[in-house]
């Protein structure tokens, strides 16, 4: 019986941990390359990295089956190297991962947005890299947001249910998802063991929100800070 | 003139006037103007693997009959007990299995001496038409060369819990349950072998009957497939249970029965 449920929670527990991390670097490098980019097409791009959050999750599903498939262009494509994604772990991690993505991209686009370009541009004047600058001064002053924006991408990857059906399948053991073994279980008429997964869900659930807050919080006390130390500087002289 | 203002407005006012005319749509259905007799909605919640039977015969049933409107509700027989037991409004159930009728008994939530058996059915291996596994038996499953093979979900759907019967009593559940893909319902494992995402899957043989992308290689054992049955009762919280047991005895009759065979379904025997 705990067997049941443990499964579950693992299972959901690595692909959230992996999508999490790629969604971060995804997210943040698209974000800091959209923030920036004046060039053609800026509209359009910005769509096309949003669209899975406008979408329903069973169309992006079903895109995501259409592309990995074996009869799509990279499920041919891996097949060379006799590799399959659907109904494999790996599958969850990328259906997350994809769900996830819009929002962590435009969480931390608005929080790089509101790094004020001039103290970048400062730091440029001295002689740092971009990479320099992006890493020792957009990141950490964009962090609270930033941090706000990898909250929300974990929760979304948690809960990610219909894509990740669609192209992982229920896998008893390797594609099982928190939110997947609570449909079955409601299918099969056992609520008892829903509830209980349910239970684990909300409580993720209330705690990224206070994550959220918590971050929230920081960003108007961080701006409020480097605003304030303007006007001293200013009126110092 | 254009201006954010008026667009709000002018966005509101049709979602409104949408809404309105959507629910004025299936408010026809219900209030026709016929003297004759009231109009009614008979809602048959039924095993996913009969659906194009059941569609084609309440065709039959519906003529002459304008104040009737049959409302089918196909999914596997889990989902559907689930629905019935919360209290989604059903008037005739047919499962595919005796379990999940008898769990809707014993919740008495099945009209006493409507229940009978209707239908008998045989569930078979198949595999995508352009499979080069050679399959030839169930035992085949086995093997290294299959790598996924797709059931229904046992908890919830007749048709997965026929397969780990067929797995049983040849003695290769263990070697298999690593390799399973679960569905919801039968005609989801169709689509996932019809797909060639998996090497093979568990269906009725009526359903694979209904897809050209799948061929049958294998029948579950004989006595597995002696015991599927589908019962079939009034629901007790049925409005209309006269009609529905009006429309149950039709599905027991020769024109029915035509139907039924002609897309691979045995009478039951009692």
């Amino acid at each position: 019986m705990t067997e049941a449920y443990l499964s579950p929670l693992w299972i959901s527990l690595k692909t959230v941990i992996a999508a999490t991390v790629l969604t971060f670097f995804l997210g943040i490098s698209a974000a800091r390359w959209m923030a920036r980019y004046s060039g053609k097409g800026k509209n359009l791009i910005d769509g096309l990295f949003i669209l899975p959050l406008v979408l329903p999750p069973t169309v992006v599903g079903l895109g995501l089956l259409l592309l990995f498939g074996n009869h799509g262009p990279i499920g041919n494509f891996l097949a060379l190297f006799d590799m399959t994604v659907i109904f494999s772990w790996p599958a969850t991690v990328i259906s997350a991962t994809v769900m996830a993505f819009p929002l962590m991209y435009m969480t931390a686009r608005g929080a790089f947005e509101q790094v004020d370009s001039q103290i970048e541009d400062a730091a440029r004047t001295l002689g740092a890299t971009d990479w320099r600058v992006f890493w020792t001064i957009t990141l950490p002053l964009a962090w609270p947001g930033v941090a706000a924006a990898t909250v929300l991408a974990l929760a979304r990857a948690l809960g990610e249910f219909g894509a990740t059906l669609m192209l992982a399948g229920n896998i008893p053991g390797k594609t099982t998802t928190i939110p997947i073994a609570i449909y079955f279980d409601i299918q099969a008429g056992d609520t008892n063991q829903a509830l209980i997964l349910v239970g684990v869900v909300l409580m993720i659930a209330f705690a990224s929100l206070a994550a959220i807050a918590y971050w929230k919080g920081k960003t108007y006390k961080a701006r409020i800070e480097v605003v304030n130390r303007e006007n001293v500087e200013q009126e110092a002289g | 003139m254009i201006n954010k203002c008026n667009l709000f407005v002018l966005a509101w006012l049709l979602c409104a006037a949408s809404v309105i005319s959507l629910s004025g749509c299936s408010g026809q259905a219900d209030t026709t103007t016929s003297t004759q007799s009231p109009a009614i909605t008979l809602n048959i919640s039924a095993a996913v693997s009969l659906t194009d039977a059941l569609k084609e015969i309440n065709g039959i049933y519906n003529q002459g009959k304008p104040n009737l409107t049959l409302t089918p509700n196909f999914a596997s027989s889990g989902t559907l007990q689930t629905q019935i037991e919360n209290g989604a409004p059903a008037d005739v159930f047919i499962s595919a299995a005796a379990t999940q009728m008898d769990n809707l008994q014993k919740k008495e939530l099945i009209l006493n001496g409507t229940r009978r058996n209707l239908l008998n059915n045989r569930v078979v291996l198949i595999v995508p038409i352009d499979s080069h596994l050679g399959l030839t038996s169930l035992n085949d499953l086995a093997t290294e060369k299959v790598k996924k093979v797709a059931i229904g979900d046992p908890k919830s759907v007749p048709a997965g819990t026929y397969a780990h019967q067929a797995f049983d009593a040849l003695g290769i559940t263990a070697q298999i349950t690593p390799k399973e893909v679960l569905g919801s319902d039968a005609r989801q494992v169709l689509t996932y072998v019809e797909s060639g995402n998996v090497d093979a899957g568990i269906v009725y043989s009526t359903d694979a009957m209904t897809s050209q992308k799948v061929k049958i290689v294998a029948s579950a054992p004989d006595d597995v497939n002696a015991k599927i049955v589908y019962p079939i009762a009034t629901v007790k919280a049925s409005k209309n249970p006269d009609a529905a047991k009006a429309y149950i005895n039709f599905l027991f009759s020769d024109q029915a029965k035509a139907v039924f065979v002609k897309y691979g379904f045995t009478m039951a025997s009692k």
